[in-house]
This record gives structure tokens, C-alpha cells and sequence, in this order.
């Protein structure tokens, strides 16, 4: 059908009424995304092949997973942004609904119960959450007069808590804390009130003490003791990020070169090719590919930027900053924590870890990101 | 919501929202600012460091232990080799849990409390990826079993090492000692890089003595290795320089002549060559075999060596410090020629016993109704006359017996290349003084006079004295260690010379070689059938003391409490190549157990040298 439209178009096009949309936007295709995206997965495939140690198994997959991952972007920027407005509560209620399961039923590892065990597959409902939540706040908030009145603002305060609290209890604060980001951001752009948001910054850090002694779990401080002082557990969980740092700095301005770096080589970093991978770029591409590599993630930031400003409505400018500055998160809290600058929370870096789920949930995310960027101009 | 819709002011909301993410991409990029900060100063400001850090993961030195230098003797028959024997040692970062694989290792092997214990120890001064040895000299057996196991033994490596080997076992345990593992106090003492691959070291005898000889130069290995502590490829290697090979002056064939002429006895047989020092017999027995503790001796098996009642641990020839009774006498015969307080002419009567003046108390001569009424010097020697010696020795006075003791190497180390000889006593004024807090009476220089009383002589000084004798005065020191490769041989010649007149040495030379060859010698037991001559003394070593006019019945004595025999020899007496001291402990007699021995080891060398000796003649 999809197919037909186009041809259709094509012969009428010149002279049509959407005569300012090009063939690609009539499928939903965002060109410059589409190759800036591309050219990350080209990066990410070639840091992986050396972080696994020549793994053509890794690689291979790795392919198969951003094959798929298109696929779902191609697919999610079919639904139009009307559609994916009104029906936003569907995923969302639909997560939240698993996520209870989860608490009951799911499969333990490592002392969290993150799973839900479907039988053929395992997944982790947390990840629907990652995309639905935001998509509900952006949906709700959409419809209302902004800045939201205060009792908006409540009910949009309590769709975030919702599933945040709800991963926050697996225990998985790292998602968690990800899963509020993404749906806060649709707030504070949404225009939340900047005396709420300091009041909230004012009251988190007066939280902080009780979460430390009352709510954080032994190996949650032990991961924030750590950052502070890595060398004090020199073999235990201070390990990483000696291994990751050591990597980075030996890596220099311009690296020790594809496949040479010793730290990753020789094994001395862990989960080389999947958290760490950007301690692998770094120690054998330098500054330089790290600079490279940021440099590919801010235009794609920056696409992601545009494509809010140019929306057509409030819903869709709401969900495509959201994406945005979340895909940003992602990036800033990995490459924070692999140097060292952050606790150790289990976050891969967008598009270059090993890894199908994280894939496929962002490009749900980019997906709908192109969704909002081809719709059609609304009259008026 | 239609009327929602309506009312809602667009312009309003549009302007909010750019405002509020530009604000968010204002966030953003102080934060990327941040991240490059970040990664610029671990990368370019700390760049050396990490440079640094990552090297010291990737390369470790590995230390290639040198082999340790063999020992010959002066025939070139090896006495100290090394062997390769095969040891477990655990690699701590390759295990998995430790404690668990000890408790594995344990079901397989019965690993021992001591074992576990030093493998403890060992433990905490290991380097990263170091592998600990837990047991040394595995068995096939042990072998086989860890090796079909070895799937569920993570960290445990067979390791090959050098095994220092003594083939001639206990005729030598006492002279070259023994290797054994470094233990605690030693580790603070030697130096840890040169030790670093090596875990043995010399304990005892020449292996102590010459130890920075022997251990060599330890070598290394630079390797790559990955986090597991594998090795994947050699960077750089240092060969390990081989220590030195020591050639002794020892003949192994008269030590051997020697250990087993003690027969069944406890004894001490010390052979010397008179022309260079060199110790070629240096015999204590009974004997000790020295490879059990190069592994480690067990504790029933050390217990057993330690509580014997012939304590063959004991190195008599060196430390076992003996009255050297009338073997003495021919000292201080020359010491009372040289000193003016006896002549050639001088002869007394013996009763057969000594008394000072104005005291009764009788110093008892060893024959009963004594030696006759004109008892020179020559027959004093020959037929070993106390009364003349008491005589004479008083009338020398002790600040004169302990000169001319001292002279001939009495109460002082030789000086021998070995460790822990002991220095015997040659008592004087300032010594009892010093050592008894007492003055010297008169009766201590009578005892003094015989080689009784205080005075105290190792073997090993004994056959020095015999060897000054022997070369007329000149004083070498004993030294097993004839060559030692790659270094230039020590100088022969005597260090010094005792000085005394040719005259006083022929006579007292003259009356030695009578105490074999005289028709009254003491022992001339040993003559029959000499086709050279043997210059000697024999001596007796009272073990308990024998009250005044006690008559000593060596039936009754029980065989522990008899005297020690004593001689000391030189031959061939007129040319003389060697000198000797042989002491048979609770042997009673000088002249019918030690003597004999002297006999064996002088026509043993004669023969065994009889080519050398005949080279030398023409």
C-alpha cells in the first residue's frame, strides 16, 4: 500500500498539493538521520570487531541486530504522530503491567529480578518503558495548555513516578533513574515550573542521605564508594575502572592503533565489547576517535534538535526533545562512567555496544523520532 | 478537547518550549564540554602515566633462576650436581578460590601441616602471577594423578626446577653442606633480586662458605602477558649467568679410605697436604647424608638425626673441641727449646708422678713407677713423659706454653673456607680471668703442660699443629677450595713462619718420627712393614675425670666414659706431603686406634700419589 501511494504520488507530485515533500519523507524516511545513524553503526561495527577480539560471531550478530534495528525504526516512523498520541497509553499501561509481573514472577540475576521469561525469550519489560514512558508524557502533556497547571503537572509527575518506582523496586536504579529521565524531559520542556524544578533539585539533595542509608543496596554504595576512590579496592570493583582509565589514557591523542591496544588485547578490560566499548575506541583510535565519535552523536543530537523545532505539534515536539536528550543521557552517562566520572551503572553506548536490546529500543526511539519529522504540515 | 484546542495560544507555547530546549541543548553541550575535558586529561595531560600503568599490566619480568655451580674434587669426580626434579606450585590469580583448591590438592596428595605452613609463608612475600611452590620433588605417582586432574585444578602448575644432587651422600654431608629453601630470617638477608628465581640456598659447609660463588647470576625473562597472567609472547630475555664451579683440594677416594677406616668408631680423621694446605680429608663420622634437607627433611626423619646418641650431625672435625692431651707435646717440646727452659741435655728423674713445690698433690705421669731416672726430652716425646713435660712446663711458665700454643694454631679459628669451625682454647692468665673470673694457679699450668686442663683443640687444629711440624713452621691455613673457575688460584706459599732454630726442629722432628719408628715408641705399632717413614704422636683424651691415686680401669668404664684416643702424623717423616690429626672418640688408646688410621691414610696417599710424587723426585 505504502508502495503503491508513493507511485502514485510520483506522477503527481510536481504539480501536487505536498509538492514541498520529497519521495523519502512520503516513507517516512529522515535522509540525514537515516546516514548519520548509519555512519555510527559503521563506527560501532569496526571498534567491535577489535573489542571482541576479531569476534566474526560478534560482529555478525552485531549486524544482524542493527539490521533489525532499522527495520524497527523504518517501521515505527510509519505510525504518524496522531496515532502514536492517541494510543501512547497502550505500551505504557502495557509495561507498567509487566513490570508488576516482573516483580513476581521474574527470573533472578544477580539478585535482581529484571527478566520476565516468556518461554522462547527473556526480555526485560524495563525496556518498553524506556520508549512508552516518554510517549505518555508527551502524549498527556500534549494535549494541555502549557505550562501544565499544577494538577497536570501531579498527573504527569505520577505517569513518571509510576514506572521508575516500579524498576526502582527490581532493584535496577540505573534504569530506572533513565526511565524518569525520559519522562522528565517531556515535562521540563513542557514548562515545568523552574521554582518546582529547583524545589525538586533542593529535595533530592536532601533525600540523598536517606536514600544512601535507607534505600541503596550494599553493591549500589559499593559502586558510588568506588568511584570515589577506585584504587581503595585495587582487585574487587575498583578493577574496572582502573582497567578503563588505564585504557583511555594510554590511548593518547591518536591511539595505539586498530586492534593494537594492549589493555583490551591482552584482556585486562572488562565487558570490552559491551559497556566499555568506548575505553576500546579510546586506547586504540585516541582523543581523536573519541572526538570523531562524539562528534557523529552531537549531529545526530543536532538533527534530533531540528526535527523537535520543526514538529508539527506540541505532542511531537514534546516526544522527539525527549528522545533527543535521552539518546544524550545514554552517551553522557557511559562515557562518564567509563572514564570515571560517574558510578558504574550497567549503560551501553548508543549504537556501538554489543547488544540487540539497547538497539532496538533505540531505534524504536529514532523511529519515531522520523515519524514526527514526515508529517505532513498541518493547515494553518 | 475541541474546546481546549481552541483557547490554547500557540505562539505562547512555541516560544516556551524553544526556550526551554534551547536551554536543554545549552545543558547538553556544557556536559559534552565536560566529557572532553575528561577524556582530554586522561589522554593527553595524564597520557605518560597511564602509558606507564598499561605497561606494567602487559609486561612482567619473569626471573630465570641460574644453575648453581658444581663442586669436584681434585680429581675432577663430582661430588655437588643438579638434578631436575618436578614441583607443584599454585599461580594465586589463576585460581579460582584458593582455599577450595588447597582443599583439592589435599584429597590428592595429603598435603602436610609443614608444607602448608611454608606455602603460607611463601605466600606473602610472592610477586603477582608468581607460582608458589606447595611441594617439591613430586613423585611419578603425584605427577600422573595432578596431571589427570589438572581440568579441575585452576592455578596449579608442574614446574621443573634444578635439584642440587650430592652423589657421594653422607661421606661428605659435613664438608659440603647443603642447599636448602630460604627460609624467613634469610629472606631479610640476601638480596631479593638476586634471589628472585631462586629458592634454595647454601645452609652449611662449602655450600655457605662459597655461596656467592655457587648461586651465579640470576637472568630474566620480559614477557607479554594478558589479564589472566598468560603468556603470550617473549618480549626480551636475559640468559641467567651459571654460578662458579669449585674444584676442592679434597680426594674424595681418601676421604672415603678414611670415613670407613673409623670402622664402627665416632671419630674425626683430618688429612692435610703440608705443601699448600689443602684439606684432603676432612672426615667426621658418623656422617650425615645431605640430600634429604636440600627438599626438606622430614621432622621424624630430623628428629631422628638430631636425638641420636652418636650425634651425626655434629661436625667433630671442626667443632668438636677435644683435650689434645700429649699429641700437644711436640709443641711445646720446641717451645721449651726455643725458650731456653729445657736443652738437649736436660734430663730429670720420674717417679712417676709430679708434685709443686711445698704441695703434696701428685701429678700422676701415665705409667705407673714412671719413665726411669733419666728421662731426656727425646724420650719424653717418644715415650710420651708426662713427669717431663709437668718439668718442663712449669719451668716455662703458662704465658710461654700458651706463645708457643698459640704459634702452632692452638685457641684460634685455622681459618679453614668453611663456616662454623670453632676455636678451641689455649688457656692463659687473661683467658681464666676473662673466662672463669679466677687467677691462674700454678696446678693449671701443670695440667696445661699435657694438653689436659682447660686446653681444648678441634681436630682440624690439631692436624694444622702437625702440618706446622711437619714444614718446620710454616703457617698456612687449611683450605678445601683449591680453584675456583674463572678466578685466578689462591697463592700457596705460607702466610708466615714460626721462627725457631734448625737444630731445635731436627730434635723434635727426630723424637716424632721415633714415636713410630723407635724401639719404644709409642706407636710403633703401626711400623711393621713401612717401606717410608711416619713422624707422629699419640694422645690420650681423659673423658672423666680420674680422682688422685684412683687406678683407671678402662674395663669398668663404661664404653661412652673411656678416653678418646689421639694422633697426629706427618708423612713420609724426612720429606713430608701430608699431616694429619685423627681422633677416635672413647678409642682409650693413641697408639692402638687412632694411630692405625694414620698408617691407612699415609700409605693410601702414598700410593694413590705414588706416580705424582716420583714426577716430583726427578
Amino acid at each position: 500500500m505504502l508502495q503503491t501511494e508513493y507511485v502514485r504520488r510520483l506522477h503527481t507530485g510536481a504539480s501536487g498539493i505536498y509538492s514541498d515533500r520529497s519521495g523519502w519523507q512520503k516513507i517516512h524516511v529522515d535522509i540525514p538521520l537515516v546516514l548519520l545513524l548509519m555512519a555510527l553503526a559503521a563506527v560501532g561495527l569496526v571498534v567491535l570487531w577489535s573489542a571482541s577480539g576479531q569476534s566474526a560471531y560478534y560482529v555478525k550478530r552485531q549486524g544482524i541486530f542493527l539490521g533489525l534495528g532499522f527495520l524497527v525504526m523504518l517501521t515505527a516512523a510509519q505510525f504518524s504522530p496522531r496515532i502514536l498520541q492517541r494510543w501512547a497509553f497502550i505500551p505504557y499501561f502495557t509495561g507498567i503491567l509487566l513490570l508488576v509481573a516482573v516483580l513476581f514472577h521474574g527470573a533472578d540475576a544477580k539478585g535482581a529480578q529484571r527478566w520476565l521469561d516468556l518461554g522462547f525469550f527473556r526480555f526485560q519489560p524495563s525496556e518498553i518503558l524506556r520508549v512508552a514512558s516518554p510517549l505518555m508524557l508527551a502524549s498527556y502533556l500534549g494535549r494541555r495548555h502549557l505550562p501544565p497547571s499544577v494538577k497536570h503537572m501531579l498527573i504527569a509527575l505520577l505517569l513518571i513516578a509510576l514506572p521508575a518506582v516500579l524498576v526502582g523496586l527490581e532493584p535496577d536504579l540505573g534504569t530506572a533513574l533513565l526511565i524518569f529521565a525520559a519522562g522528565f524531559f517531556v515535562l521540563f520542556l513542557g514548562g515545568l515550573d523552574w521554582r518546582y524544578l529547583c524545589g525538586a533539585v533542593l529535595g533530592a539533595m536532601v533525600a540523598a542521605p536517606v536514600f544512601w542509608f535507607f534505600l541503596l543496596r550494599e553493591y549500589q554504595k559499593q559502586r558510588i564508594m568506588t568511584l570515589l576512590d577506585p584504587q581503595a579496592d585495587k582487585l574487587g570493583a575498583g578493577w574496572n575502572i582502573i582497567q578503563s582509565t588505564t585504557a583511555i589514557g594510554s590511548g593518547g591523542l591518536d591511539g595505539k592503533g586498530w586492534i593494537q591496544g594492549t589493555q583490551s588485547q591482552l584482556d585486562f578490560l572488562p565487558e570490552s565489547h559491551t559497556d566499555f566499548i568506548i575505553a576500546v575506541l579510546a586506547e586504540e583510535f585516541g582523543l581523536v576517535g573519541v572526538v570523531v565519535l562524539l562528534s557523529l552523536y552531537l549531529l545526530i543530537i543536532s538533527r534530533g534538535v531540528l526535527i523537535s523545532l520543526r514538529a508539527q505539534s506540541m505532542f511531537g515536539r514534546l516526544l522527539a526533545g525527549s528522545i533527543t536528550l535521552t539518546f544524550f543521557v545514554y552517551i553522557f552517562v557511559n562515557m562518564g562512567m567509563v572514564s570515571g566520572i560517574l558510578p558504574v551503572v550497567g549503560v551501553p553506548l548508543p549504537m556501538v555496544s554489543y547488544g540487540g536490546t539497547s538497539i532496538v529500543t533505540l531505534m524504536l526511539g529514532f523511529g519515531m523520532l522520523m515519524s514526527i519529522s514526515t508529517e505532513k504540515k498541518r493547515p494553518g | 478537547m475541541i474546546h481546549e484546542r481552541a483557547i490554547k495560544d500557540h505562539n505562547r507555547e512555541i516560544r516556551l518550549f524553544f526556550f526551554r530546549l534551547s536551554f536543554a541543548a545549552l545543558f547538553v553541550l556544557m556536559l559534552v564540554v565536560l566529557l572532553l575535558w575528561r577524556y582530554y586529561s586522561l589522554q593527553v595531560l595524564h597520557h605518560q602515566d597511564f602509558v606507564t600503568q598499561s605497561e606494567n599490566n602487559r609486561i612482567h619480568v619473569l626471573p630465570i633462576p641460574p644453575t648453581r655451580g658444581l663442586i669436584y674434587d681434585r680429581n675432577g669426580v663430582l661430588l655437588a650436581d643438579n638434578r631436575v626434579g618436578f614441583s607443584l606450585s599454585l599461580v594465586v590469580e589463576r585460581s579460582n578460590n584458593l582455599d577450595e583448591l588447597l582443599d583439592k590438592l589435599d584429597q590428592l596428595l595429603d598435603l602436610e601441616a609443614n608444607e602448608l605452613e611454608r606455602f603460607a609463608s611463601l605466600l606473602k612475600r610472592r610477586k603477582p602471577y608468581e607460582p608458589v611452590p606447595l611441594r617439591y620433588n613430586l613423585t611419578e605417582q603425584e605427577q600422573g594423578l595432578l596431571a589427570v586432574n589438572e581440568y579441575r585444578l585452576p592455578g596449579v602448575e608442574i614446574t621443573a626446577e634444578m635439584i642440587r644432587h650430592y652423589p657421594v651422600g653422607e661421606y661428605l654431608g659435613h664438608v659440603l653442606g647443603y642447599v636448602g629453601r630460604i627460609n624467613d630470617q634469610e629472606i631479610r638477608e640476601l638480596d631479593p633480586v638476586r634471589y628472585s628465581g631462586t629458592h634454595v640456598t647454601g645452609k652449611s659447609g662449602i655450600e655457605k662458605f662459597y655461596e656467592s660463588e655457587l648461586m651465579g647470576t640470576v637472568g630474566y625473562e620480559y614477557v607479554e602477558t594478558n589479564a589472566r597472567g598468560r603468556v603470550m609472547r617473549l618480549l626480551e630475555r636475559i640468559d641467567p649467568k651459571p654460578g662458579m664451579d669449585l674444584q676442592l683440594s679434597l680426594d674424595i677416594r681418601l676421604q672415603e679410605i678414611a670415613y670407613n677406616a673409623l670402622g664402627e668408631e665416632r671419630g674425626a680423621v683430618v688429612v692435610l697436604d703440608t705443601r699448600t694446605g689443602g684439606v684432603l680429608a676432612l672426615v667426621s663420622k658418623p656422617g650425615f647424608d645431605p640430600n634429604p634437607f636440600v627438599t626438606g627433611i622430614s621432622f621424624a626423619d630430623y628428629r631422628a638425626l638430631q636425638d641420636s646418641p652418636d650425634q651425626p650431625l655434629f661436625d667433630r672435625a671442626m667443632q668438636g673441641q677435644y683435650p689434645p692431651g700429649s699429641t700437644v707435646k711436640p709443641v711445646f717440646a720446641f717451645g721449651a727449646l726455643e725458650s731456653g727452659a729445657v736443652s738437649e741435655d736436660t734430663r730429670i728423674s720420674d717417679p712417676g708422678f709430679y708434685s709443686l713445690e711445698n704441695s703434696i698433690h701428685r701429678y700422676r705421669d701415665w705409667k705407673k713407677g714412671g719413665h726411669g731416672a733419666r728421662v731426656d726430652l727425646h724420650d719424653a716425646i717418644v715415650q710420651s713423659c708426662d713427669t717431663f713435660f709437668y718439668t718442663a712446663g712449669v719451668k716455662m711458665g703458662i704465658d710461654q706454653l700458651n706463645h708457643y700454643g698459640i704459634r702452632f694454631g692452638f685457641g684460634k679459628r685455622t681459618g679453614i673456607d668453611l663456616p662454623s669451625e670453632r676455636t678451641g682454647i689455649m688457656p692463659s692468665r687473661d683467658w681464666k680471668r676473662g673466662a672463669r673470673g679466677v687467677a691462674w694457679y700454678p696446678g693449671d699450668t701443670v695440667n696445661t703442660s699435657i694438653g689436659q686442663g682447660f686446653m681444648l683443640a678441634t681436630p682440624l687444629q690439631l692436624a694444622v699443629a702437625a702440618s706446622r711440624l711437619a714444614t718446620r713452621g710454616e703457617i698456612r691455613s687449611p683450605r678445601l677450595v683449591s680453584h675456583i673457575e674463572g678466578m685466578e688460584d689462591p697463592p700457596t706459599p705460607p702466610a708466615g713462619h714460626i721462627p725457631g732454630t734448625d737444630q731445635h726442629w731436627d730434635y723434635v722432628l727426630n723424637a716424632m718420627k721415633d714415636v713410630v719408628h723407635g724401639a719404644r715408641g709409642t706407636a710403633k705399632g703401626i711400623a711393621k712393614g713401612l717401606t717410608y717413614t711416619i713422624a707422629g704422636k699419640t694422645g690420650t683424651a681423659q673423658v672423666v675425670g680420674i680422682r688422685q691415686d684412683e687406678k683407671y680401669d678402662a674395663e669398668q668404664l663404661a664404653k661412652r666414659q673411656r678416653d678418646h684416643a689421639l694422633f697426629i702424623a706427618f708423612a713420609p717423616a724426612d720429606n713430608p706431603r701430608i699431616a694429619m690429626s685423627i681422633i677416635v672418640e672413647n678409642g682409650e688408646h693413641g697408639s692402638s686406634t687412632a694411630a692405625p688410621i694414620a698408617r691407612v691414610m699415609a700409605d693410601s696417599y702414598l700410593q694413590l700419589y705414588s706416580q705424582e710424587i716420583a714426577d716430583a723426585a726427578n
